[in-house]
């Protein structure tokens, strides 16, 4: 029986070796030399290459010129990265909708132009709480405040919107959607005069 | 449901039908030992493991011999993954400096990527080092998920085989699963990952300073490698505490159709290779007809809940409906490049297969979506199902379904001309005793448990303390986390706090009986067929490829899972559905 056991520890020290060590360092290796930008996080740095954030990752967005992401439950204040969560609240849960409640509130208050129905994406908190979108709707529903607060006309904001959905994957994949990041540093470049 | 909704769903599953054959074909030929296209580039590495690792090719196993090997495979298995953990601060690449794993996280860890299950009560990016994802978490991903195909190749030859004593060799079967199977695909998986925006480095995690002038951590790390394997060999371990809804995990649509692809790619080619090696690809096909409704069953109830949303949040004004601009439904848990068809796709796959990765919140769910998930894996994950996994849970169904079968005609039952007897029927029973008594008793006692506050066992006091949720959403989340152990799926009703040594020591267990006191009574079932003598098949013979046999294992499948638990999912998601309807909240 022994010959059928003694294989066991053999065998794992060895895949240690092949498949915990050499297969993720091949991996690394061969990414890193072609897609360097990718591998390392799609950062996003500044003229002096200090880095902003990364192009998949959300942050947070709370003055009025600027396009707000959806809740997010990773870490205390939301859209931290060394803690990704969703809320994990039931529907039956007082406290979601008592934070969904919260939310429509303020987002009623600082978007009175904004009339609708509120998409159900910019009122509910994703499942990794770091979601970089918004859907289309739900920045649309943000452009008279942007506008506004930035003293620039809401077509020139609609304009911005339409340039930054991105399309579902081949036409046919997923779900349209904005990148609030990128739709805010587009907007900062197009209006700089702000600020 | 959208139309493209829909659509998505059903171009998903015609990729799934069209790669069975090609990939079935594929792996009967590695398992039979004939050469492939991959041999002059892999063929070196299949004989390096076995001069390293002190192999006979040629030399075959009893179905004694073979579970013991798995059993010393998973020992050794467990201890390094365990010893790696503890011993995390004193080892390299650990940029964030993180500390040494808890005794009890630690043995729930190892147990979990030892069983295939991969249940996670830490998370990623704040537990463990890139070290131990690597050398620990990588490897028993290839390491399980290996065994498992092993085990349902052992089982299929116990059905083609006849008047032998041996089932194949385990360190033979799990090399070539290895080296011809998972890593090749991993490999070429994680570079496509790679292209897309999963990450893959080993630098500390970067400090950003936001627009608005925030600091934000990025966590960073050799995602993509861990990434392929996670899904190709069913685990669902997320390298980050969100899993497969994280955007350096799953940025994009296209990745996320990758990963459900990957998901059930081995277990939708195993029926075509089990129908190639016992010699009759009908039968093959007959298994993934079953495995075929039962997950378009479950894809569209899910999908319908979800996008029905969420009456309580409905009448806060808030769009319910999708249009073109967005998604509607139930968005709680939910990322927007997913929305929700492909958020209700992707649960249903990774609740069918025994993956558990998941891309939204399934705590988040709507009662009756919430069910689906519970109601797979509380089936034994027989809907396509792990890899390997799958195929001998649906195997061990076929034995139970020829058996009622049998006993309605009042003739001994047969299937694919092997006798089946007293002692598979009995051992079928065993398995699926073990696994609901594991689920239902475990389950009871934590609602039930009450512990010292700040004491060792549960700091919190009652085990019922670590819910996230209240009311019968509270009941589902307790009973969700011991059907997902025992059924060796992993994923969650994320709300509940697991990790206390109560939960850490009794989810192990659980995982420990879903995976072994299933698998061995297998494998001893499996022994005794390849001993037989395969009958001729005769007009009494019952067919077991056709629609009337696919109808009846559909049934058994069905009636044993929704018998054994319909009390415990009654009082769970189904009373949670009616009082949402009538505006019931739990604080």
């Amino acid at each position: 029986m022994w010959r059928q056991i003694l294989p066991g520890l053999r065998i794992k020290l060895f895949m240690t070796l092949a498949l915990g060590i050499g297969y993720p360092l091949l991996v690394t290796g061969v990414s890193q030399i072609a897609f360097p930008y990718r591998a390392n996080g799609s950062l996003i740095q500044r003229a002096d290459g200090s880095v902003i954030g990364s192009a998949l990752i959300g942050q947070n967005f709370a003055r009025p010129e600027y396009f707000q992401p959806r809740p997010s439950a990773a870490g205390n204040d939301g859209y931290d990265p060394t803690s990704s969560s969703g809320s994990n609240y039931g529907p039956t849960n007082k406290k979601l909708v008592d934070r969904v409640k919260a939310s429509v509130d303020k987002f009623r208050k600082e978007n009175p132009d904004f009339t609708g129905p509120i998409p159900a994406d910019l009122v509910t908190a994703s499942a990794s709480g770091l979601d970089p979108h918004i859907s289309p709707a739900s920045a649309r529903a943000q452009a008279a405040r942007v506008a506004k607060a930035r003293g620039i006309p809401a077509t020139a904001v609609e304009t911005m919107i339409a340039q930054a959905v991105e399309s579902p994957d081949f036409g046919i994949l997923g779900e349209p959607r904005v990148n609030v990041l990128a739709l805010n540093l587009a907007l900062d470049r197009a209006y700089p005069a702000h600020r | 449901m959208t139309p493209l909704g829909l659509f998505q769903i059903v171009l998903y599953f015609a990729l799934i039908l069209a790669a069975a054959k090609p990939m079935g074909a594929f792996m009967a030929n590695v398992f039979e030992g004939k050469r492939t296209f991959l041999h002059p580039a892999l063929r070196w590495l299949e004989t390096l493991t076995y001069r390293v690792c002190g192999v006979r090719e040629d030399a075959e196993q009893r179905w004694t011999e073979y579970t013991a090997s798995l059993l010393s495979f998973s020992v050794f298995g467990f201890l390094l993954t365990y010893l790696l953990q503890r011993a995390q601060a004193m080892l390299p690449w650990n940029p964030q400096g993180l500390g040494a794993v808890s005794p009890d996280l630690s043995f729930n860890t190892a147990v979990s990527f030892v069983t295939n299950t991969n249940w996670q009560a830490y998370s990623g990016e704040s537990t463990m080092s890139y070290l131990v994802q690597m050398a620990a978490l990588t490897v028993q991903n290839f390491a399980s998920a290996a065994a498992g195909i092993a085990i349902a190749i052992a089982l299929v030859r116990g059905f083609a085989r006849q008047e032998q004593k041996t089932i194949g060799n385990f360190w033979v079967d799990v090399t070539r699963a290895t080296v011809y199977v998972l890593l090749p695909l991993s490999f070429v998986a994680a570079l496509v990952f790679c292209s897309q925006g999963v990450v893959q480095n080993l630098s500390p995690y970067t400090s950003a300073v936001t627009v608005e002038g925030a600091k934000q951590a990025i966590a960073q790390g050799p995602v993509a490698s861990q990434e392929a394997i996670k899904e190709l060999g069913t685990n669902g371990g997320g390298f980050f505490n969100a899993n497969s809804s994280h955007p350096f995990e799953n940025p994009t649509p296209f990745t996320n159709l990758f990963q459900m692809f990957l998901i059930f790619l081995i277990p939708g080619g195993l029926t075509y290779t089990f129908g190639r090696m016992v010699k009759d690809t009908r039968q093959g096909w007959a298994i993934f007809a079953a495995f075929s409704v039962m997950f378009l069953a479950g894809v569209f109830v899910l999908y319908h809940f979800e996008q029905s949303g969420n009456p309580i949040l409905g009448n806060l004004g808030i769009e319910r409906h999708a249009t073109a601009a967005q998604a509607g439904g139930n968005m709680e848990g939910k990322e927007v490049r997913f929305g929700i068809a492909n958020s209700a796709l992707f649960a249903t796959i990774t609740t069918d297969a025994s993956c558990g990765a998941v891309n939204s919140m399934h705590d988040s769910f709507t009662p009756i979506a919430g069910l689906v998930p519970l109601f797979n894996i509380m089936t034994g994950e027989v809907i396509f199902g792990g890899v390997g996994a799958g195929l001998y849970g649906i195997l061990l169904y076929c034995i139970i379904a020829v058996f009622i079968a049998g006993l309605m005609v009042g003739r001994t039952p047969e299937y694919l001309g092997k006798k089946i007897e007293q002692k598979e029927v009995k051992m079928a029973m065993l398995a699926i005793i073990a696994t609901a008594a594991s689920i239902l008793v475990f389950a009871g006692i934590s609602l039930a448990a009450n512990f010292a506050e700040k004491g060792y066992w549960n700091a919190p006091g009652a085990a019922i303390a670590n819910l996230n949720n209240n009311g019968p959403h509270g009941f589902a989340e307790m009973l969700y986390a011991y059907v997902s152990a025992t059924g060796n799926n992993g994923s969650a009703f994320a709300g509940i706090n697991a990790n206390t040594p109560w939960f850490n020591l009794t989810l192990g267990l659980a995982m420990l009986i879903g995976r072994f006191l299933f698998l061995i009574p297998l494998l001893a079932a499996a022994g005794s067929l390849a001993a037989k003598k395969r009958l001729p098949v005769t007009a009494g013979t019952f067919p077991t490829h056709g629609p009337l046999f696919v109808g009846l294992l559909v049934g058994t499948v069905v009636i044993v899972g929704a018998l054994t638990f319909f009390p415990a999912l009654s009082l769970g998601p189904v009373v949670e559905h009616f009082l949402m309807n009538s505006g019931r909240l739990w604080s």
